[in-house]
């Protein structure tokens, strides 16, 4: 290819508003309803697939022992139990407990798998190449440029969710909010600690 | 596959640029690349391997330079166009330029013959396949041993199901390897669990 046409090949390049316009203009005239459900989503994504869901179900695990032994048996129920309901593909949702020793992470080396309906849809830096690339071989050194220092007898666990199960990270409870009522407790676990970048 | 999307423990790049407040979207044609792919999903047009499939396929360079909603995007008028939906000279058309999309696919695989079933506790090597089609065996782990963890309910066995392929939903197994049998000499100590298909894994001795 002569450079004069690679140049005018990309030049001619249509923006990515370009792109989408002609995707929902075909959608739309195949009878799809594209408009209608873009404001769906805009609305679930606003209102529904939030991480206060992942807060409120850690909270609930933190007060209620029988509670916290059925999401560690069974996420997805357990969530479902909470009105939170998890796409049909997404069978399995794993809760990773921590402790004062143990400390779990979730990414996906991949794509961007989540547990999104319940973490909320993940932010720029979990789906950004340099996370991806190297949370799972260089775990310790990551989550302390992200703001984590973890003593060095802390064992970290690495999650890569590489098929559809789910996972959801269990916070250690402060000891200093033993005894808060659940509502108070969900306003503290943060979306940075549902995903294990952070701990509270 | 072998792609450039494969990235965990590739080297070289900087830090995570990290915000508490990071969000998901930041432009409104984002949102509804999200929506359109998400519609085309719940219409039964593609499914979600076939979806991953599609930006796995994306020239290399153009993966690497696009943002992730622009993945989405070329991942979604891809399967449009191979589905029939539309032509690419259509999409252009009405793009008003180029639409770049991704590459053909290769030949997907059904499962392995005399999968196994583990038990927790069980040590595990990942098989050394190399399949030209989706595979959802992250290249890390290939050949490795680990320990099954757990079993998860049967899923729709991605090598199969991106491809249009007859194959019998299967379980994954959690598999915990060590960082330093992964990358020895040049990982921080961690345990890595990774969702691994039945059909990847192989008892080990």
């Amino acid at each position: 290819m002569q450079p004069a046409t690679q140049a005018a090949t990309q030049a001619a390049t249509a923006s990515v508003e370009q792109r989408v316009d002609a995707i929902q203009a075909v959608l739309h005239e195949r009878g799809m309803r594209p408009g209608e459900f873009i404001d769906e989503v805009v609305h679930l994504v606003e209102e529904q697939w939030v991480p206060e869901n992942g807060a409120r179900i850690v909270a609930r695990a933190w007060t209620d022992p029988a509670f916290r032994q059925r999401l560690l048996a069974n996420g997805r129920d357990a969530a479902a139990e909470m009105g939170f309901a998890m796409p049909r593909h997404h069978r399995h949702l794993v809760a990773l407990e921590n402790t004062a020793t143990l400390h779990n992470v979730i990414c996906c080396t991949l794509c961007s798998c989540t547990a999104f309906t319940i973490l909320g849809l993940p932010p720029d830096w979990y789906k950004d190449l340099e996370y991806r690339a190297r949370v799972v071989r260089e775990s310790r050194t990551v989550l302390a440029e992200m703001g984590l220092h973890l003593p060095p007898d802390m064992q970290i666990r690495v999650w890569d969710t590489t098929a559809d199960t789910r996972y959801i990270v269990l916070p250690l409870q402060p000891p200093e909010t033993i005894g808060w009522p659940e509502d108070k407790l969900a306003a503290i676990v943060t979306r940075d600690a549902l995903f294990g970048v952070a701990r509270l | 596959m072998d792609g450039i999307h494969d990235l965990g423990g590739r080297q070289g790049f900087g830090r995570v640029r990290h915000s508490p407040t990071a969000l998901a979207f930041h432009e409104p044609w984002e949102v509804r690349a999200n929506a359109l792919y998400a519609l085309a999903v719940k219409l039964g047009i593609f499914n979600m391997d076939e979806y991953r499939h599609a930006i796995e396929r994306m020239e290399p360079r153009h993966y690497l330079s696009a943002s992730y909603y622009e993945r989405s995007l070329t991942s979604l008028a891809t399967l449009l166009v191979e589905k029939g939906l539309v032509t690419r000279e259509d999409l252009e058309r009405r793009a008003g330029g180029v639409f770049p999309l991704s590459l053909p696919s290769a030949a997907g695989r059904t499962n392995a013959a005399g999968r196994e079933r583990f038990r927790a506790g069980d040590r595990v090597r990942v098989t050394t396949d190399h399949v030209p089609g989706h595979v959802r065996m992250p290249a890390y782990i290939r050949g490795k041993i680990g320990v099954v963890v757990s079993e998860s309910p049967v899923y729709p066995f991605p090598d199969a199901h991106a491809h249009g392929v007859e194959a019998a939903d299967e379980p994954t197994y959690d598999v915990r390897f060590s960082s330093t049998d992964l990358w020895p000499g040049a990982a921080d100590a961690a345990f890595v669990h990774v969702g691994v298909f039945q059909s990847y894994l192989e008892r080990a001795g």
